[in-house]
């Protein structure tokens, strides 16, 4: 086994930018030995005993809340759970006086998503607690890249010198941002695709390729990290239709044979639109590691919440 | 000075503190083979050969030594045993304390350990701290007929009720001593040392 030199110090986790490439591959590294703990007949263990975890979801989420949950679980904290629909945000009260009105219950970490973004950071500012970043708006949802990447790495054995492309609205994902910063770091090639609408200007200084087309996003590429069309936005009416969108853009079958290499990975963060942007088959289809990802993402999450708990 | 009490402290100050000096060498190169041979044919004695044997090993020296105590057995018996290694971290009780931040390794047990006669190893025996974890974890893997533990060095001053079945050698120490078992691998070197806090 490798050697680890690499000190974690960050008492948050509120996004992929402020971490270095060592503190990328601590996490992964950890989340390794996490992936092991998953697979074992009891697949829970006391490192966190005593400590409390608060889920503080003001925006709906199935797959990230429960990964959170289950992981927090798995590591023997004990969990709470605050959706914004059923909370007292609803009578007015802001967001600094409910952290700080559960934090007075005695906690230790506040996993939060928030449709602004920069919530977390400024809830870090004001608690006590460790805070780690869920998802805020469309800036940051870094433990879905980390899922992203660690299962990049187990499929490919490394990251680096890949080729990623992340296909569809890039404008409003904190999921292509996170995973951008990420694959850069970690020196892969990055390249993105999606409506001209949908390309923030200026995307290259990220150090990411524009593809004018799917065919050059799909060529040569290793991995497709097809995201989610936001079908709420699409009453602001950034692409024409979305039988259009799945014509230019629509990962199916036909375009895979046409454009892709044999051994491409499908990648999404879920939830699919199943005939929007991946047809029914390539989701469900040999390339596909979409399952694959929820799994590691229980892993990822471990490895966050242990690093994290020893910071005071 | 390795904090007392601490699981693994033996194995974090491994050759790191510049405070200790080698006080004495207990055991060289051909100590330790001739020590890991008793212990194979006291193991195979005890247990009247190889069957239902695992040998389990605590990360890290314990897991190479288990290894190379599987090799004797195998040298002995002519039949391979089941060989595993866990890593304590995960079920440390002392995570909120330890000042450096703990990293965990993978624990390896690719067999079934229910009904099986584990022989839990590690290289120095010292609070008994770092064995309860490890029999915490194991019994998380399933429910073996029985647990033995062998130790290459018991050097005393336990804190809790566990006793070795298999000892390589008893070397009272002091409090503020220390035991380094260093193995060609990980360490490059083969020897056992006593190791004291430089005076001024």
């Amino acid at each position: 086994m490798k050697k680890i030199r690499t000190k974690w110090t960050k008492k948050h986790l509120l996004g992929i930018e402020e971490l270095s490439a060592e503190e990328i591959n601590l996490i992964l590294d950890q989340a390794q030995g996490f992936k092991e703990v998953l697979e074992r007949p009891i697949p829970k263990v006391p490192t966190l005993r005593g400590k409390t975890i608060v889920n503080l979801f003001c925006e709906p989420s199935t797959r990230t809340r429960s990964s959170f949950e289950l992981a927090a679980k798995r590591l023997s904290a004990d969990t709470l759970s605050v959706a914004a629909s059923s909370s007292s945000f609803l009578k007015g009260e802001t967001l600094k006086d409910t952290a700080r009105n559960i934090e007075a219950m005695k906690i230790d970490m506040i996993i939060m998503r928030h449709s602004c973004a920069g919530a977390p950071y400024f809830l870090s500012k004001w608690v006590d607690a460790s805070v780690i970043n869920a998802g805020d708006g469309a800036h940051e949802h870094p433990t879905q890249a980390l899922l992203d990447v660690f299962t990049i790495k187990e499929k490919l054995g490394k990251v680096k010198g890949r080729n990623i492309s992340i296909i569809g609205d890039i404008a409003h994902s904190r999921v292509a941002r996170s995973n951008i910063w990420a694959l850069t770091k970690l020196g892969a090639s990055v390249t993105v695709c999606g409506p001209k609408t949908l390309i923030p200007a200026g995307i290259e200084k990220m150090g990411v390729r524009v593809a004018c087309g799917l065919e050059e996003a799909l060529k040569d590429a290793d991995v497709l990290n097809v995201l989610r069309i936001q079908l709420e936005r699409q009453k602001k009416a950034f692409f024409p239709s979305i039988r259009e969108y799945v014509k230019v853009f629509g990962i199916n079958r036909e375009s895979l044979e046409k454009y892709a290499r044999k051994d491409v990975l499908i990648m999404h963060p879920g939830p699919i639109n199943r005939g929007v942007e991946l047809s029914q088959d390539v989701a469900d289809g040999k390339y596909s590691v979409i399952l694959e990802q929820v799994t590691n993402g229980v892993a990822v999450r471990m490895a966050v919440l242990f690093l994290l708990s020893h910071m005071k | 000075m390795p904090a007392r009490g601490v699981p693994g402290a033996h194995h974090q100050h491994k050759g790191r503190d510049m405070n200790l000096k080698v006080k004495s060498r207990i055991l060289d190169k051909e100590g330790i083979k001739r020590t890991l041979q008793r212990i194979a044919h006291e193991i195979l004695e005890k247990n009247q050969g190889v069957k239902d044997l695992a040998v389990i090993g605590i990360k890290l020296r314990g897991a190479f030594l288990a290894e190379r105590i599987a090799a004797q057995i195998k040298d002995i018996e002519g039949t391979a045993v089941p060989v595993g290694a866990v890593d304590i971290t995960l079920y440390r009780d002392d995570l909120t304390e330890v000042a450096e931040q703990p990293v965990l390794h993978a624990t390896e047990i690719e067999f079934d350990i229910t009904g099986k006669k584990i022989i839990l190893v590690d290289d120095v025996l010292y609070t008994g701290r770092t064995v309860r974890c490890a029999l915490a974890e194991l019994v998380d893997f399933g429910r073996p007929a029985n647990i033995q533990l062998a130790v290459l060095i018991d050097r005393g001053h336990r804190e809790l009720p566990i006793r070795p079945d298999f000892v390589g050698k008893n070397v009272p120490t002091a409090k503020n001593e220390s035991v380094e078992v260093r193995l060609k691998k990980p360490d490059g070197v083969e020897e056992v040392v006593t190791l004291e806090e430089k005076q001024g």
